[in-house]
């Protein structure tokens, strides 16, 4: 941070350069259909000034082969930049094995950030270098955008649903953390930092912070004071599935559909618990609307997820 | 073309009757069934707001002078640039060129002695004012802060400011360019003079028929999406705020469905105008003028399906992402059509570099720099970095200033002479055409620059590493300002102390340089046959400007 005046952001991410090669590429073909129709433009009005008030120039109709190829050779440009750009588009959505979960609610106008140890941190996310992030994110009110400028990524954080991001960070140090989405009075001072550690200085972070509950140990509570357990419980005939070992699995609805249990499937049967039910139960269970934060959902799902004991998606 | 000029004056000097003063009275303009004396109060109204939305520019280019918050509050900051944009908008871009130029001109370029329905052209622009004075009316209890594009459930469930008014006026004000729109659909449908082919009539003409297009099927989208928000506000009907059940998202995609296609509802008339100026001042007729013409029907047609451009990562689909960014390089191919036809048209041309002429030059460059960055936004890729920046400002405002500013400048001095009879002076035009260039250039590039460096939109305060550019813009804005104030000055001098104009000072073709400057209250005393294409210069006899015995030399008479 305060890296003083620049023409150009550090590329801070795996992603950043590979970003930035594309938009160099554009920017390069850009330039030059610019500096093309800029130098016809000058050489016309030179070349061909009005020499004499009466001066009558010669008929021109226009030129098929011309229109063919300024119409063709844009659009075959434009295909490359197109491609190119939903392959990466695609490839930085696409979370990696192994990435480091982390929770993300933003709200008028503060971060707050969980770690799956528990530790937790407001407006600033401390992460290790070269290990791949994952952000779940949600929102308590309007719509925030979680923006990292130097590690090229950003995105919406919607109130309702839930949205992701993934980065890896190829250089240690701070960087800056804006909400790019207009979001209220202090919009431009939901602001914090991202600080990149080495992966022992990083461990030792961990150590040092006030590590609270974890998420999973948070979500164990919730499970019991919500009493979620009196009909989620490993007992016969409970009156609500069991949740250990689906998720991530196939469900099977009342009806006939099926859908794969993840996280906003478990955020709406919180929320509005008869939307989709469960082959073989009824539609009992109240809605938990307006008494759950977004940050105990989420500790929720995080529990829910341990009860699974093989690898997650 | 036969000729419509009156018979009884000659064609340099002003008629003693003429449409602004063949009725004198205050009744007589507001209620006046006159496509052109409309075309005039849209023209004094829309300078009114765009006033307004210019001194809430100036304001937030002050406020960011600085990083910190030294000249006001971030509410105050918040509402400035939301009133500027729906001003500027709503206000000032969308009726800019067709409700002005549109109404003026547009009729008299098809041989046609009036709109198809002048009483509902009247119409339109009362439902303007009363737009208008709501928009007034809120801007003094302290406005709105949920910028123009009023994204829920901010706007819906969690804004102070006054949200319901100003859609309710976005709601009137969009209801006053349908009328316009069906109106000019109509007009140049049925009411095109005899010989008059589609491929016969003026480009600008084409540019009016594909906005009136976007205007009618569009615009009734974005009106019952601003009746759902006002029901969501006021009756808390669960529809976008997902604490009511709503999806915020679907405001989104319905909000785009409209305002996209409005953003050409915005340019589209400024490309008209330039392929008017282009071939007048290079004295040739459009290259290409097949392609021009259908290429705005192309843009207006495929503008529609480009909405999602701006929810790439606004948790729409993956794979619908793919497909709009791909429909958007195809957007984009008809305007660089364009952009190369008028290019192609100066060559071998007679080029002079009147006023009009310098806007038209600038804006192939603005709009370039402006389409170009748009397609580098439709990269899906990019986008993720660049969206909500202030790489989108600058893209939009090298658009709608570079762009469609200062195309509705070029057809300010363009027909300046044809409304008024009178000449305004031409030295201190170029001045400040040359101004408004450097001006908004220093405003507007810096801030590519720091949208890539990551700056967001929309921020009040900012951290320090980003003051340089941010002054340079500001000085920028500071110069484009007095660049704007001076054709006022001068304009309003010329009504009284120009040189007449006479009937067609460009020398250029077309119907409307054929009748007397200010025009006829009933545009035509016979109705024109057409029997020549469109800029038919290669069949006109130039005169030789300048010379003291000019009304010796023989007049420039349209060959057959």
């Amino acid at each position: 941070m305060n890296k003083g005046f620049q023409l150009h952001p550090d590329q801070a991410s795996t992603f950043a350069p590979e970003l930035d090669l594309l938009y160099f590429f554009v920017v390069i073909v850009c330039t030059f259909f610019f500096v093309l129709i800029s130098v016809l433009v000058y050489a016309f009005a030179v070349k061909y000034r009005r020499r004499s008030d009466d001066e009558r120039p010669a008929l021109i109709h226009g030129n098929l082969p011309m229109e063919i190829a300024w119409s063709v050779i844009p659009l075959a440009l434009m295909m490359i930049m197109f491609g190119w750009g939903a392959w990466l588009f695609f490839k930085v959505y696409q979370v990696p094995d192994g990435a480091l979960e982390i929770n993300v609610v933003g709200k008028q106008w503060m971060w707050h950030i969980q770690h799956p140890t528990g530790q937790r941190e407001i407006n600033e996310l401390h992460m290790p270098i070269g290990r791949p992030i994952k952000l779940t994110m949600a929102s308590e009110d309007v719509i925030h955008d979680f923006f990292i400028p130097e590690f090229r990524v950003k995105n919406d954080v919607i109130p309702g649903t839930y949205t992701t991001m993934t980065f890896e960070a190829t250089m240690t140090g701070e960087f800056y953390l804006f909400c790019a989405e207009f979001c209220g009075t202090e919009h431009s001072r939901m602001t914090g930092r991202i600080v990149v550690l080495e992966d022992s200085e990083y461990e030792d972070w961990l150590a040092g912070g006030a590590a609270d509950e974890t998420p999973e140990e948070a979500g164990l509570r919730l499970f019991s004071e919500l009493n979620c357990i009196t009909c989620h419980g490993e007992v016969a005939n409970a009156r609500g599935p069991s949740l250990t070992g689906v998720f991530g699995e196939e469900v099977r609805l009342a009806g006939g559909d099926r859908l794969t249990m993840n996280e906003e499937y478990i955020r709406e049967s919180v929320l509005q618990p008869r939307a989709r039910i469960v082959q073989g139960y009824s539609a009992i269970m109240p809605t938990y609307q307006g008494q759950i934060t977004e940050a105990n959902l989420l500790n929720i799902i995080a529990y829910i997820k341990s009860l699974q004991g093989t690898t997650q998606e | 073309m036969s000729a419509v000029a009156q018979e009884t004056v000659s064609e340099d000097e002003m008629p003693a009757v003429h449409f602004l003063n063949h009725v004198h009275t205050v009744k007589s303009w507001l209620l006046t069934m006159d496509h052109k004396r409309v075309g005039i109060l849209y023209l004094l109204t829309i300078s009114f707001f765009f006033l307004i939305g210019g001194i809430n520019a100036g304001m937030i280019r002050l406020e960011l002078m600085t990083p910190g918050a030294d000249f006001m509050e971030a509410d105050t900051y918040n509402t400035a640039f939301t009133m500027h944009g729906v001003v500027m908008i709503f206000f000032f871009l969308i009726p800019s060129i067709p409700a002005v130029f549109g109404n003026f001109i547009m009729p008299i370029m098809i041989g046609a002695k009036d709109v198809a329905f002048p009483k509902l052209n009247l119409a339109s622009w009362y439902l303007f004012i009363a737009a208008g004075i709501l928009g007034v009316v809120v801007t003094m209890m302290g406005g709105v802060d949920t910028g123009w594009t009023f994204y829920t459930p901010y706007s819906s469930t969690y804004s102070n400011g006054n949200v319901t008014i100003v859609a309710m006026a976005a709601f009137l004000v969009g209801f006053s360019s349908i009328l316009t729109g069906v109106n000019f659909m109509v007009t140049i449908h049925k009411m095109r003079a005899p010989g008059m082919t589609w491929f016969k009539m003026p480009l600008f003409v084409w540019g009016m028929y594909a906005t009136s297009l976007i205007m009618v099927l569009g615009t009734p989208v974005i009106a019952i999406t601003l009746v759902l928000l006002m029901l969501e506000r006021t009756l808390h009907i669960g529809i976008f705020d997902p604490a009511l059940g709503g999806d915020p998202v679907l405001f989104q995609h319905l909000f785009w469905f409209y305002s996209h296609p409005a953003v050409y509802i915005m340019i589209l008339p400024g490309m008209g105008v330039m392929s008017e100026i282009i071939a007048c001042f290079s004295r040739k007729r459009i290259f290409g003028y097949e392609f021009i013409a259908l290429s705005s029907v192309a843009i207006a047609v495929l503008g529609f399906f480009v909405w999602g451009h701006h929810l790439f990562i606004a948790g729409q689909a993956i794979y619908a992402g793919m497909v709009f960014s791909f429909i958007t390089m195809m957007v984009a191919a008809p305007s660089a059509i364009k952009v190369f036809n008028w290019t192609a048209t100066m060559y071998r041309g007679s080029i002079s570099f009147d006023t009009p002429m310098l806007y038209a030059m600038a804006f192939i460059g603005l709009f370039s720099v402006g389409g170009l960055t748009g397609v580098i936004l439709a990269i899906l890729a990019l986008d993720i970095h660049m969206h909500d920046t202030y790489f989108v400002v600058a893209h939009f405002h090298y658009v709608m200033v570079g762009g469609a500013l200062t195309a509705f400048l070029g057809a300010v001095h363009f027909w300046w002479p044809k409304a008024t009879g009178r000449m305004y002076p031409e030295g201190w035009a170029r001045l400040a055409a040359l101004l408004v260039f450097i001006g908004f250039n220093l405003t507007f590039f810096p801030q590519f620059i720091l949208g890539y460096l990551g700056m967001p939109r929309r921020y009040h305060v900012y951290p320090p590493d980003f003051q340089i550019l941010n002054v340079m813009s500001t000085a920028g804005a500071s110069v484009l300002a007095i660049a704007l104030v001076i054709p006022v000055i001068y304009l309003i001098w010329s009504l009284k102390y120009g040189k007449v104009a006479g009937s067609n000072p460009w020398q250029a073709y077309g119907l409307e340089w054929q009748m007397t400057s200010p025009p006829p209250a009933h545009n035509f005393d016979e109705t024109p046959i057409i029997t020549e294409d469109a800029y038919s210069y290669h069949t006109m006899n130039f005169k030789v400007k300048g010379s003291e015995d000019q009304k010796t030399l023989e007049e420039a008479e349209v060959e057959h």
